[in-house]
């Protein structure tokens, strides 16, 4: 495969967080390294084993294939694989894929000498899923807390599992992370739309600088975070979505076992007014 | 000015976090494992153990009484005006007598209901209450055995717990009734009742689904029942009634929405676990009792015991469930007081009548 004029500048020896040079290599234009090696290791068992669990239950139909986890009898332990063992094995193989991408991103990272906020993004991604199958089955003593893995059956879950506190929209994790799903969308499209509308001027009319998009906003609602901020902003807004989804999640059942609603007695019992 | 506001905001901000830590009532792990569905439907009661264990410890049944002699006088013939009882011996009647006593008015004793001069007087309301209450609880042990209260059956206990006054009992909610310079408008709700759980819910629920016998049978159902419209369904104001009423269910049983509905389709039988066919029959035994039991004391009680319409005190789920499932562990409570298990005589040839309220009661 031809390489890119611009690409060997980034093809740097160096930077592995394990291995050495084993596996600093790259094919076609996709680095290696060992975290490749172990990503695609746990992503082909974990998919064999979905399509082995699918091919046990009772369904092809895409939308109806469920592999779910174990009854709560069986607790923290391993369970039978056709009761729920496969789920534990197919959940192992996701987080070691999932980690094993957010390192690798890691190396690519230290080969650029560039930050790490793209691995940590993603970090925070693997976070919400493994509160999900991992530290709030931990904390409620049974595996069989997770989510099961179905397209539709896990949308079942997800309703059942909010109405386990009758009103989920009380949840004040939840109305945070809620919040913060929409306002990065809104950020995002307010971003998207400048930057479309500067790139694409009438005809017979220049491209437009920051200082043009920054004046837009100040005129229109008087501040602008400028262009270099509204990507830390976006990062900052995005994460903040999933770190508070995983909190709302992580506090249902472990530290919050009745509805939602009757949490906020605390503010109507305030001494202010009580 | 501005950092002044900053520092302000801050401190409150600081002050709610706190406060909330401290006073919302987190619980902690251990959680007790309830399942209730197939594995990874999410169909779970979520409690945890120390939770369990208080609860089960609050709600334990009384020790019944040494069963009694059945031979003897009967009770009618012993005792004057004795309406309900009178078939019982006497010291069979006497055993039920303490028993209502230990389970309703232990601190009051007998001269709660009882004018000691003359015991068959009916001077006291309590005791025209009381025997409204006996034929009540005749009734659910005999009518809803099978639909509800199964081998547990009732006594007053269930309900009473040792107080006069059961503690989960409900009155007409008014709502707003401050009156100032415009007519207060909130549309029946968002005023944390806790009888809808502190949502914002339509707060006086339980009077158009729980406080009269005669209710449309779909009256609580709000889900579509075709995929499409194919007319005017039911206002989301209807949904918000019902969903107001499914939270006084919960809360009185102490269990969450997936203790009787898959809500991956709530409305669907199919779907549904056994317990929502209880709960259905539930629903008409609570109306029953409210209409036929309940609402014609309305003359009896005086004025400081109806509520601030003016109504009778009404039964709902958690009046019997007190935050249980199955009230009291589930004992089977009335078994040793089989008299409470069927109409007897008395109660049986005419149709229950309410006790005659009193002549200067108002209308």
């Amino acid at each position: 495969m031809a390489m890119l004029s611009f690409e060997r500048k980034y093809r740097v020896r160096g930077g592995t967080l394990v291995g050495g040079d084993l596996f600093d290599f790259w094919v076609g234009p996709f680095y290696v390294g060992f975290f490749g090696v172990t990503t695609l290791f746990f992503a082909i068992l974990g998919t064999a084993l979905i399509v082995y669990g699918a091919a046990l239950g009772p369904t092809w139909n895409i939308w109806q294939i469920n592999i779910a986890p174990p009854d709560l009898k069986y607790g923290l332990a391993l369970a039978p694989l056709k009761e729920g063992g496969l789920w534990q094995i197919i959940t192992f193989c996701a987080i070691g894929s999932f980690v094993s991408w957010a390192l690798r991103e890691v190396e690519i990272c230290r080969k650029l000498g560039i930050g790490y906020h793209v691995p940590f993004a993603f970090g925070v991604a693997i976070f919400a899923y493994v509160s999900l199958v991992v530290i709030r089955p931990f904390l409620m003593g049974a595996w069989g807390y997770g989510f099961p893995y179905g397209i539709l059956s896990h949308l079942d879950w997800v309703s059942n599992t909010g109405y386990q506190y009758l009103h989920f929209h009380y949840n004040p994790a939840h109305m945070l992370a809620v919040s913060f799903f929409f306002t990065t969308t809104f950020a995002l499209s307010l971003h998207g739309s400048l930057i479309l509308a500067s790139t694409n001027p009438p005809k017979g009319e220049t491209v437009k600088t920051p200082e043009h998009e920054d004046t837009y906003f100040r005129d229109t609602i008087g501040y602008s975070i400028g262009t270099l901020g509204i990507h830390r902003l976006g990062l900052f807004l995005a994460l903040s979505a999933g770190f508070w989804s995983a909190v709302c999640i992580i506090i249902s059942g472990p530290f919050w076992t009745r509805g939602w609603p009757e949490w906020w007695g605390w503010w109507l019992n305030l001494p202010v007014w009580r | 000015m501005k950092s002044l506001l900053v520092v302000a905001g801050v401190v409150v901000a600081a002050f709610l976090t706190i406060a909330q830590f401290g006073t919302a009532g987190w619980s902690f792990p251990p959680i007790a494992a309830q399942q209730h569905g197939f594995r990874g439907t999410g169909m779970d009661q979520i409690q945890t153990k120390r939770e369990a264990v208080a609860l089960k410890d609050a709600n334990q049944a009384p020790a019944p009484a040494d069963p009694a002699d059945a031979g003897g006088d009967k009770a009618g013939t012993t005792y004057q005006n004795v309406q309900v009882l009178k078939d019982l011996s006497t010291e069979q009647f006497n055993r039920v007598m303490t028993s209502m006593t230990e389970w309703v008015a232990p601190e009051q004793g007998c001269t709660y209901c009882h004018n000691t001069e003359n015991m068959a007087s009916d001077d006291l309301y309590q005791k025209k209450v009381a025997r409204r209450m006996l034929q009540m609880t005749q009734y659910i042990n005999t009518n809803w055995k099978e639909k509800h209260v199964n081998g547990s059956g009732v006594t007053c206990y269930t309900c009473h717990r040792g107080q006069p006054v059961p503690k989960n009992i409900w009155f007409e909610n008014p709502g707003l009734t401050a009156k100032g310079l415009t007519q207060p408008r909130n549309n029946g709700q968002n005023m944390a009742s806790p009888d809808v759980g502190l949502a914002s819910l339509p707060y006086d629920t339980l009077t158009e689904y729980l406080g009269k016998k005669d209710v449309n049978e779909n009256a609580i159902r709000v889900n579509a029942t075709t995929a499409l419209p194919e007319g005017k369904g039911k206002p989301i104001q209807e949904a918000e009634k019902t969903y107001g009423l499914m939270m006084h269910m919960s809360q009185s049983l102490g269990v969450n929405c997936t203790y009787c509905h898959n809500t991956r389709a709530i409305s669907q039988w199919s779907q549904s676990t056994p317990q929502r066919t209880t709960a259905w029959y539930g629903i008409r035994m609570v109306r029953a009792l409210n209409g036929d039991y309940l609402e014609p004391l309305k003359g009896t009680f005086p004025p400081n015991r109806l509520g601030p319409t003016g109504d009778v005190p009404k039964v709902g789920c958690g009046t019997c469930h007190n935050g249980q499932p199955k009230p009291l562990n589930g004992a089977h409570v009335i078994d040793a007081y089989p008299e409470l298990a069927k109409a007897t005589a008395s109660a049986a040839d005419a149709k229950p009548a309410p006790a005659s309220p009193p002549a200067d009661a108002p209308k």
